[in-house]
């Protein structure tokens, strides 16, 4: 996110010296909020990646276990929360980059709707799916984040008309259980969760249907196909967005150049690192003409599918729960020789993307290692004050949201 | 030669740069000449986290333009980045529209310049965002001027209907003339606000078959001139290297050559077309444009008597010459200020002279348009008037005019302190008349004897007059009174 003090990097060393000259929205809110601004944090180079291993400048590890990733690609925000040298922090969600490193670090982390919170001033990767939203430590406090940056943006054309979908106070009513609630399950999806966040999602259930929530089992056929709509969509607007960074205008450019061709070429091969190169080239090769139908158009339907899913579960039930993530955290450097591993460990929360809806991470558990275990808790469009309410009856019944991990205890 | 015929075959691809008072995408001010990169902001840099907004204005612009064109007027348009790399183009990518251009199939007549018109059919009509401009000038390394990144063009596209390159110059005109009666475009082409790009090659009719030449692209057309020149040039050449390869379409790629203005020749640029992949996919970072039928008529309120359509009303109703009209109605601010004349009273032709043959000249001369001469339709009407009513001559008229413009004084004033109003007592200059007949008794004979040269001699007569009055003398008066005394 662009700040007009210190240097605005992406985790990249194509902008490890950019210092952008204007604030973005969400930034400016929270200054005009009287926020005090401490840090900007490390994250997957360009938010591609799922575990801040792809940052080109720094290496974050996770709050409850050196030797494990913080999640990504906000690792970094997640971790600063977790080892509560902040309070809250922003992060941005292309395909689950704030849900998952707040499953990993145990903080609550919310992505909005898309075009709740303004992107003007966020460095874009999938502008389709990229939202910015908060961690805190608990569900208030990523609903007070929400009471500062929510609303229109008239410099963001994607941000929502407020007439159309008005702005509430989140924290309003923030306690009150909703009645009658009526909660979505896919009981298929457990199986592809490791044996601890199996346990855990159904202890979650148990606590809601306590609490006297409906269970209703839901269908979502086409949630297989999430993850390959996404990877197209994704790349191919990143391709396109991260074609500016090219050493002609700002950040890196290569030095004695032979000729333009050469500031574009090898710049780019000198600073962008190894994961952002696979995604430039994999969108690229998306749009390119002959494969634009069968890939990047055959997306957008599966990307449909997805919505229309969605849409129809949400007649049956007021919000889907499912786990974060098929695991806790893994160990650093597990899967970075393997891309299509760590891609997957997006399956649950990339849909949300897709379908432009709102999803939030709330701690629900540790696994044997004593690592933090997510709830995903998808609700309908604009509907985050819903969302909340239903995260905090959880977090209202259950002590997860205080543990700590053993450095800060 | 004699057994070979050609037609010439030209389509057209145009860049309209609109006057709007900012960017298309951002709210930066369109600028010409300033100091370099002096009217950027993020969006137009294309800073990281910079996010375009849509420029309503330029969109009703573009729809009045492709109304103008006849074109059908999309009610649902979006969006869509055109990806290429170049250093003028800070995203590496241009918003542009791809598969659903605001305008489409529509058409534009131009005048042949002998009351014909023809039409010209448009393919379609886009909105898109300039980019900026290389500068060579630095020594070992090229700089770049972003100021013109961003600014709105309106893409025109034709159908290859064009058949020379007189009519090629009459489109380039007749749609500067449309753009800025509309006042949509300053229309400038020395600053680039409108580009020409004439596709061009030939089709040649031979005994042996016919064939047709590789098309070539011409840039860097900077003036009607030059665009017309251009096209000549390329018919000669085209034709030359046929008969001299026999290169057909089929057998070379589509060329790029550039004019040379001071050699009055196109030079190779590039000579095989790269297969350009532009990877469009919508802008998600644009919304779609929808426009409901009540928009698009609001816009259509906004269409004005087409220029073509009042020169040959112009020619109906005032009867004045094709050409005339032609002059009249080439800028709006000049029809406008003719037809209030008209208004005003004076006949249209009178008016039309004295406002083609002194007051554009007058503009010309101060760089400007007929109302910002100072002069009101209603003085040039009383102008024409006293013309009319042999107050004053013609010549006379003219000078008044100048004079107007000079003075800001009514007619009827400087006609008096310029001593201009016509000598027209009858009674008066029959003395003169008598005068000068008793000066020359020789002309006088070789009218009475009926002389073939005897209507050369009559206008002796009246010459004499006229100098002996200072041209002050009304001729008709004159003429009447000499015809008198000969018959």
């Amino acid at each position: 996110m662009c700040t007009s003090f210190g240097a605005t990097t992406c985790g990249s060393r194509i902008l490890e010296n950019f210092c952008a000259p204007y604030d973005a929205t969400a930034i400016r809110k929270l200054l005009d909020a009287d926020a005090v601004l401490i840090g900007k944090t490390n994250m997957d180079e360009f938010a591609m990646g799922s575990s801040t291993e792809n940052s080109g400048l720094k290496q974050t590890v996770n709050p409850w276990a050196p030797d494990r990733v913080p999640g990504g690609s906000s690792g970094g925000s997640a971790a600063a929360v977790a080892a509560r040298l902040c309070p809250v922090s922003l992060g941005s969600d292309t395909g689950g980059s704030i849900r998952q490193p707040a499953s990993f670090c145990g903080v609550v982390g919310l992505k909005p709707t898309y075009g709740r919170v303004s992107r003007y001033g966020l460095v874009a990767y999938g502008s389709s799916l990229d939202q910015i939203g908060p961690f805190g430590r608990t569900v208030a406090d990523a609903a007070l984040m929400m009471n500062v940056i929510a609303g229109h943006d008239p410099s963001d054309s994607t941000s929502v008309d407020e007439t159309v979908a008005p702005v509430p106070d989140y924290l309003a009513g923030i306690d009150e259980p909703v009645e009658g609630l009526r909660l979505g399950v896919v009981s298929a999806f457990n199986a592809g969760s490791e044996a601890s966040v199996q346990v855990a999602l159904n202890v979650a259930i148990d606590v809601y249907r306590q609490a006297g929530a409906e269970i209703v089992e839901i269908d979502l056929p086409h949630f297989d196909y999430a993850i390959a709509a996404y990877y197209v969509i994704a790349t191919a607007e990143a391709s396109s967005n991260l074609a500016r960074y090219d050493g002609v205008h700002y950040g890196h450019r290569t030095a004695n150049p032979a000729d333009y061709i050469q500031v574009y070429s090898r710049s780019r091969e000198e600073a962008l690192g190894q994961e952002v190169k696979r995604r430039i080239m994999l969108g690229t090769y998306a749009l390119s003409s002959g494969y634009c139908d069968a890939y990047y158009l055959k997306a957008l339907k599966v990307r449909n599918l997805i919505r229309s899913d969605l849409v129809r579960a949400f007649e049956q039930c007021d919000a889907i729960v499912m786990p974060v993530a098929p695991t806790t955290a893994f160990k650093i450097g597990e899967k970075t020789d393997d891309p299509l591993q760590m891609y997957l460990s997006d399956i649950y929360t990339i849909s949300a993307n897709l379908a432009g809806i709102p999803g939030i991470s709330v701690p629900c558990g540790l696994d044997e290692d004593h690592l933090p275990i997510g709830l995903q808790v998808l609700a309908p469009a604009f509907s985050e004050a819903k969302l909340l309410r239903i995260a905090r009856m959880f977090e209202a019944a259950t002590d997860w949201h205080r543990k700590k991990p053993a450095l800060v205890e | 030669m004699s057994d070979i015929s050609y037609k010439v075959i030209v389509g057209l691809e145009i860049h309209v740069q609109l006057c709007t008072k900012t960017k298309m995408f951002c709210s930066c001010a369109l600028g010409f000449g300033e100091e370099a990169n002096s009217r950027v902001c993020p969006v137009c840099l294309g800073m990281p986290g910079s996010l375009p907004v849509m420029n309503g204005q330029a969109v009703e612009y573009s729809m009045l333009a492709a109304m103008a064109l006849n074109c059908e007027v999309a009610p649902f348009t979006k969006w869509d980045r055109k990806s290429y790399y170049y250093p003028d183009l800070p995203k590496n990518y241009q918003i542009s529209q791809y598969d659903l251009p605001l305008g489409s199939n529509g058409y534009i007549e131009i005048p042949l310049g002998n009351g014909q018109t023809k039409r010209i059919r448009i393919i379609r009509a886009h909105l898109e965002e300039d980019a900026g401009k290389n500068l060579h000038t630095a020594g070992n390394y090229s700089q770049v001027d972003l100021n013109r990144a961003g600014t709105p063009l309106l893409e025109i596209v034709t159908e290859p209907d064009i058949n020379s390159a007189e009519e090629v110059r009459a489109l380039a005109v007749e749609l500067q003339r449309i753009m800025r009666y509309l006042g949509v475009s300053e229309g400038d082409m020395q600053k680039g606000h409108m580009r020409f790009e004439p596709n061009i090659n030939l089709a040649i009719t031979r005994p042996d078959g016919e064939f047709k030449t590789p098309i070539v692209e011409v840039k860097n057309l900077n003036s009607f001139r030059a665009l017309e020149r251009s096209v000549a040039y390329e018919i000669e050449r085209q034709l030359d290297e046929f008969l001299e390869t026999g290169r057909t379409l089929e057998m070379g790629n589509k060329s790029t050559r550039g004019w040379n203005d001071d050699d009055q020749v196109t030079v190779l640029q590039r000579e095989k077309e790269e297969a350009h992949d532009y990877r469009y996919f919508p802008d998600p970072d644009l919304v779609p444009v929808t426009t409901t039928p009540e928009g698009l008529q609001q816009i259509r309120a906004q269409l004005c008597e087409l220029p073509l359509l009042r020169q040959r009303r112009y020619v109906a109703e005032y009867g004045l010459s094709d050409y005339d009209a032609g002059v009249l109605t080439a800028e709006r601010s000049t029809a406008d200020f003719f037809e209030q004349t008209v208004t005003a009273g004076g006949d249209p032709k009178r008016i039309c002279n004295l406002l083609t043959q002194v007051g554009l000249k007058l503009a010309n001369e101060r760089g400007g348009d007929l109302p910002s001469l100072g002069i009101e339709p209603g003085a040039v009407a009383d102008l024409a008037k006293m013309t009319d009513a042999g107050t004053i001559s013609a010549t006379a008229a003219s000078t008044i005019l100048e004079a107007m413009v000079e003075t800001g004084k009514a007619p009827d004033i400087l006609a008096d302190e310029l001593n201009l109003v016509q000598k027209s007592d009858a009674g008066e200059l029959e003395g003169i008349v008598d005068q000068i007949l008793a000066e020359n008794p020789q002309v006088v004979e070789q009218i009475k004897s009926g002389d073939k040269k005897s209507k050369k001699a009559m206008g002796f007569l009246l010459g004499q007059v006229m100098q002996r009055t200072k041209g002050q003398a009304n001729p008709k008066v004159v003429s009447e009174i000499l015809a008198r005394k000969f018959n």
